[in-house]
């Protein structure tokens, strides 16, 4: 039986876990490693590090992130926001993460896809896609932390980056980040049916229904923040509650 | 040396895989864990873990180039216990089809091709459940019946020989996820990802080579005096 699986999203600046409020407001929430080795503890099936310090030298700071985070938690774990190389994929996934994730610099320059997926395997990259509705219809992809429209189509991009050897799609609604009223299911659908691979569905979830509705939709996992991190609800609450709408998940621990 | 916490369990470095967080696995599940690629370390060694995340050519050259393809046969050939994991599982195995056909360690029969999964996606990341079909000191103590571990992978092995197959994961297909012939074992899955069920398989894998240590201690004595 394959699980679909609910991913806690631990956003980082600085070394902290701060809380994602839309994109650019943020609150503090505490000690990465103390919460993951938590969320392990509860039945996190993965952890997401997304690390939004404002650029220069983060890569220390997320290799630091990853080390320590390996020291204790013995579930797989995603670092985003200071990957902008095969070295710097290097070092985190040497540090003991077990996958990175890219976004502004795959859009940047797309070549990175296929050169991370030939070093590492695919199963090591995470294509990070934020998506914004677009007034025309369809969804734009945004680099930048969402600063930045590319004027990209967001599921032409996902499809892109699967041919060029992408492992899974994290696809965040910036329409939805923040606001608790649910995933954007139709982004969703229109990128699992258009991909092949696993697509985590990001941004929106406010109540376990929500997470119910995106894995009908075709995703394969779900990303959450703020409905886990003020104890909104448990992990636990939220598998069980998977569990009754039928939706195969891990028992937690 | 430091005092006796667990037998010496070596991670073979070739440069590829997640191996700091297979130390750390291996640390909590009572060995003395050592990352290494000498020879003299994995000939002195209680029981071999061979890592890999990646692709199975790249890694069949770097064991070649590192002289190791020779000696891990010869290490398997004299009863000491390995576990390949992942890519290091597939790598025991004849031959793979990934990127053209690679030769692989030979240990066990069988080759390693692409997924096919039906309308399933690939690669087949997340957990699931394995289901454990023959007795096996790998899996004693764990729920006989099997539990959930955590994979990622595109490609898997099959074996030429039922018997070798321990586990079997359901994705599309039924896939041999655990094997094993006498010591030498693999685990496509990721162990030291998989929480408390994978750290309890790891403590198998510690106990086995436990068992078998004073014995190698022994030859090692023989091989290392003049």
């Amino acid at each position: 039986m394959h699980y679909k699986r609910v991913i806690p999203c631990l956003d980082v600046d600085r070394g902290r876990v701060v809380k994602g409020v839309g994109f650019l407001d943020l609150r503090d929430a505490g000690d990465p490693v103390e919460l993951a080795y938590r969320y392990d503890a509860a039945g996190a099936d993965e952890l997401v590090f997304l690390d939004i310090t404002a650029t220069t030298d983060k890569r220390e700071t997320v290799v630091e992130l990853a080390r320590r985070t390996a020291d204790e938690v013995f579930i797989p774990f995603t670092i985003g926001g200071g990957v902008r190389s095969a070295a710097d994929a290097q070092a985190v996934l040497d540090a003991g993460a077990d996958k990175v994730s890219i976004n502004s610099a795959a859009l940047e320059r797309p070549q990175l896809v296929d050169e991370l997926a030939a070093t590492f395997g695919s199963q090591c990259v995470v294509l990070a896609i934020d998506a914004k509705r677009h007034a025309r219809g369809g969804w734009e992809a945004y680099a930048a932390g969402g600063r930045t429209p590319t004027g990209r189509d967001a599921v032409a991009w996902a499809r892109e980056v699967a041919r060029r050897g992408a492992g899974e799609i994290l696809l965040t609604s910036m329409d939805r980040d923040g606001s608790g009223s649910g995933y954007d299911l139709e982004l969703t659908a229109a990128v699992a049916t258009r991909v092949a691979l696993p697509v985590i569905a990001s941004g929106g979830a406010g109540r376990p229904d929500d997470l119910v509705a995106a894995l009908r939709a075709g995703a394969d996992a779900v990303l959450c923040a703020s409905i886990f991190h003020y104890g909104r609800h448990t992990v636990a609450e939220v598998k069980e509650h998977l569990a009754r709408a039928r939706i195969p998940v891990r028992a937690s621990g | 040396m430091t005092p006796r916490s667990g037998p010496t369990v070596a991670i073979v470095d070739y440069g590829m895989g997640n191996r700091r967080s297979v130390f750390k696995a291996l640390e909590r599940a009572g060995a003395t864990p050592k990352l290494t690629a000498h020879a003299r370390q994995l000939r002195a060694a209680h029981g071999l873990v061979v890592p890999g995340v990646g692709a199975f050519p790249e890694a069949m050259r770097r064991l070649g180039a590192l002289g190791l393809v020779g000696l891990l046969r010869e290490r398997a050939g004299e009863d000491i216990p390995v576990l390949g994991i992942c890519l290091g599982m597939q790598l025991l195995f004849e031959r793979s089809q990934e990127l053209g056909t690679t030769g692989g360690l030979g240990l066990l029969p069988g080759e390693v091709t692409w997924l096919n999964p039906g309308g399933l996606r690939v690669p087949h990341i997340g957990w699931n459940e394995v289901k454990f079909v023959a007795p096996s000191p790998l899996t004693e103590g764990l729920p006989q019946r099997g539990c959930a571990f955590y994979h990622a992978h595109s490609l898997a092995a099959r074996p030429a020989n039922v018997k070798d197959v321990l586990g079997i994961t359901e994705y599309g297909e039924q896939l041999a996820t655990i094997v094993g012939r006498g010591r030498v074992f693999g685990v496509q899955f990721h162990p030291e990802k998989s929480s408390a069920n994978g750290l309890a398989l790891l403590e198998r894998f510690v106990a086995v080579c436990a068992e078998t240590a004073p014995e190698s201690e022994a030859l090692w004595g023989e091989m290392a005096r003049p």
